[in-house]
């Protein structure tokens, strides 16, 4: 970590530098810590720019949702956090990606301590077909915590987070594909915050998820947030607005009600506006928010 | 009466409807499926037919003699005095050399180019040259096997004479044949495992800060065992049942003496050596219906309950694997 934190000091000058997002001076979200900053990211997947341009910046123990129609790169972006995307053959990431004013693109910066420390959870949930306890478990055995007294207790707590502990304290050694579908998604949160991170990308967590799982995710996701920095993607904008303290609305839309089609009838996703969760379901500045929210486009 | 719920409309739409939904009979689909049936029991009963055959020919030969005398008698010329022993023997050490030498190079190749290579030119056209040399006939890797292991060939820049290792016409040589032979095979079926491994899976785990070896080791390749060794025991079956490539590499068809005689001896390796198929073809061209018939028939009984029981062991082993996949 220090070594990480060293690679940020030449780099200062970038970080001023970096536009403010436009947050409206709403009391609650004034002065919150900026965690992860974005600006003038594109990201290319080959020759495709499947995002432009985008500015802004993730503060510290918020949910911040990103919304917006399919295909507007609102994923790509989340993907783009812990470098998930290093998984996809030709993405590349230019514009500065920093974590607390380290650039995560930095050829210096390692990948796999990025991701210890920015935990992830998909859209479909994808437990290890192992029992729960290794599920939860394996996370912390990579970092070296081999006790198995620790082990258990760090089993539990994150059980306990992501309220699950209750209905599998008691086969903790049975298979985590045994489990319903909710189930399997909360797992797959007590294995991301097994880790310990500081920050949690969530992947549309719901999309594959009944009603009643859904609010109990939402509700978790509140509980967790006084310790977590969350970024949430969504296709459910009830959904955005119920548990976001900040939203941002992507699209392939141009300002001006037009659209730039690239090669092979493909467009490029841009951040269209960000804001309070508040502001941009009430009272959103840009034309084509006000569109999306309302459902007249998307 | 029965209730009813509501009007129905004019009583000509039911009688339309019912047109409408008759069944009508799908003729062509049902062919299909009878040609498919067709196909499946023809095959059955050739494999039945072989079966039969082969045991009403055979049979006398464990009644009258023994199992155990036919399993432990040496090659002779005297039909009832000459067994499968040595045949046996010389399978079972290819199919450890097989299993020894083949499978960890081609399942390491597998992962290499499947989890490292990426989509590069390079890893395309080694790709290809593996599927091609998959479908080489089994007679080529004969003649490699002679010119490499049997004539020898000086490895350049080392100097190594091959001949000088292998000691020529050897079961050593035989070993390093076949399993080049089934290189190509272990290789396609292991990456076909590999690359079935769900991507969400290796999503998972990079997600909780793994390092590529840790994804490999913890979760691609736990994951896709049952389908490597499925394959991989499958080419294993192959190697013991080829005849051609060990006769280009000089497998003994008469008497063979040996200096090591033992199952185990490690020594025999560098020895002449022959195996099941060789016994097989050796037996079917002679002239004494003793041998043509009755002791190839108990042979081959022996070579496919051998064959038998390394698949079953495949099924055993990927069934234990799936049921810890499963958690």
């Amino acid at each position: 970590m220090t070594e990480v934190m060293d690679v940020a000091k030449p780099r200062e000058d970038q970080m001023t530098m970096a536009p403010r997002p436009e947050v409206e001076s709403e009391e609650s979200l004034e002065g919150a810590e900026m965690i992860i900053e974005l600006a003038g990211v594109d990201i290319y997947y080959s020759s495709f720019r499947a995002v432009t341009g985008v500015d802004m910046a993730i503060h510290r123990n918020e949910i911040t949702a990103m919304i917006g129609p399919s295909g507007c790169g609102k994923s790509t972006v989340l993907r783009s956090l812990n470098r998930m995307n290093d998984l996809v053959d030709g993405a590349r990431v230019e514009g500065r990606v920093a974590y607390h004013g380290v650039d995560l693109y930095d050829p210096r910066v390692d990948p796999v301590e990025i991701r210890r420390r920015i935990g992830m959870v998909f859209q479909k949930p994808n437990p290890f077909p192992k029992s729960i306890f290794d599920n939860i478990a394996y996370g912390p055995r990579l970092k070296g915590i081999k006790k198995k007294g620790e082990l258990s207790d760090l089993v539990e707590s994150s059980l306990r987070k992501a309220a699950l502990w209750d209905e599998v304290k008691d086969r903790l050694q049975d298979s985590a594909m045994g489990l319903s579908g909710g189930q399997q998604q909360r797992l797959c949160i007590a294995r991301a915050v097994a880790t310990e991170p500081d920050v949690l990308l969530m992947d549309e967590p719901c999309s594959a998820l009944d009603p009643i799982a859904t609010t109990r995710i939402e509700e978790l996701m509140e509980e967790i947030k006084s310790e977590y920095t969350i970024v949430i993607v969504t296709h459910n904008m009830q959904q955005a607005a119920r548990v976001s303290d900040r939203t941002a609305f992507f699209t392939t839309v141009l300002p001006d009600g037009t659209v730039e089609t690239l090669e092979g009838d493909r467009r490029s996703g841009r951040l269209a506006e960000y804001g309070s969760t508040r502001k941009i379901f009430s009272n959103p500045d840009d034309a084509r928010t006000e569109q999306y929210i309302s459902g007249r486009v998307g | 009466m029965a209730t009813t719920f509501g009007r129905l409309g004019d009583p000509n739409t039911a009688a339309r409807v019912q047109a409408e939904l008759a069944r009508s009979g799908d003729a062509k689909g049902r062919a299909f499926q009878y040609l498919l049936l067709g196909g499946l029991f023809l095959a059955l009963i050739i494999l039945v037919l072989l079966i039969e055959t082969v045991i009403q020919d055979g049979w006398s030969v464990f009644t009258d003699r023994g199992l155990v005398d036919f399993l432990s008698s040496p090659l002779r010329s005297e039909a009832a005095e000459a067994g499968v022993f040595q045949g046996l023997r010389g399978s079972f050490w290819i199919a450890v050399m097989v299993a020894l030498i083949a499978f960890p190079i081609g399942i390491g190749s597998a992962v290499y180019l499947e989890e490292y290579a990426g989509k590069t030119r390079f890893a395309r056209t080694v790709d290809l040259a593996i599927r091609n040399l998959a479908g080489v006939p089994s007679v080529v890797y004969g003649i490699l096997g002679l010119t490499v292991f049997v004539q020898g060939y000086r490895v350049p820049v080392l100097g190594w004479e091959t001949a000088d290792w292998t000691g020529g016409p050897s079961l050593l040589s035989a070993g390093l044949t076949l399993s080049i032979l089934v290189l190509p095979i272990v290789i396609i079926t292991a990456a076909e495992a590999v690359r079935a491994v769900p991507q969400s899976l290796r999503e998972a785990s990079y997600g909780v800060g793994a390092t590529k070896w840790e994804t490999v080791k913890d979760t691609v390749l736990p994951y896709a065992a049952p389908g490597i060794l499925t394959g991989t025991l499958l080419s294993l079956a192959r190697a013991i049942g080829e005849a051609a490539p060990l006769i280009l590499v000089g497998a003994v068809t008469g008497r063979l003496a040996t200096a090591h005689e033992g199952w185990f001896d490690i020594g025999q390796l560098t020895d002449r050596f022959t195996a099941m198929p060789i016994v097989i073809t050796r037996w079917a061209t002679l002239p004494e219906r003793e041998f043509n018939v009755t002791n190839t028939a108990a042979a081959i009984i022996v070579l496919l309950v051998f064959v038998l029981m390394l698949n079953s062991a495949a099924i055993v082993l990927r069934n234990r694997f799936e049921k810890k996949r499963q958690g």
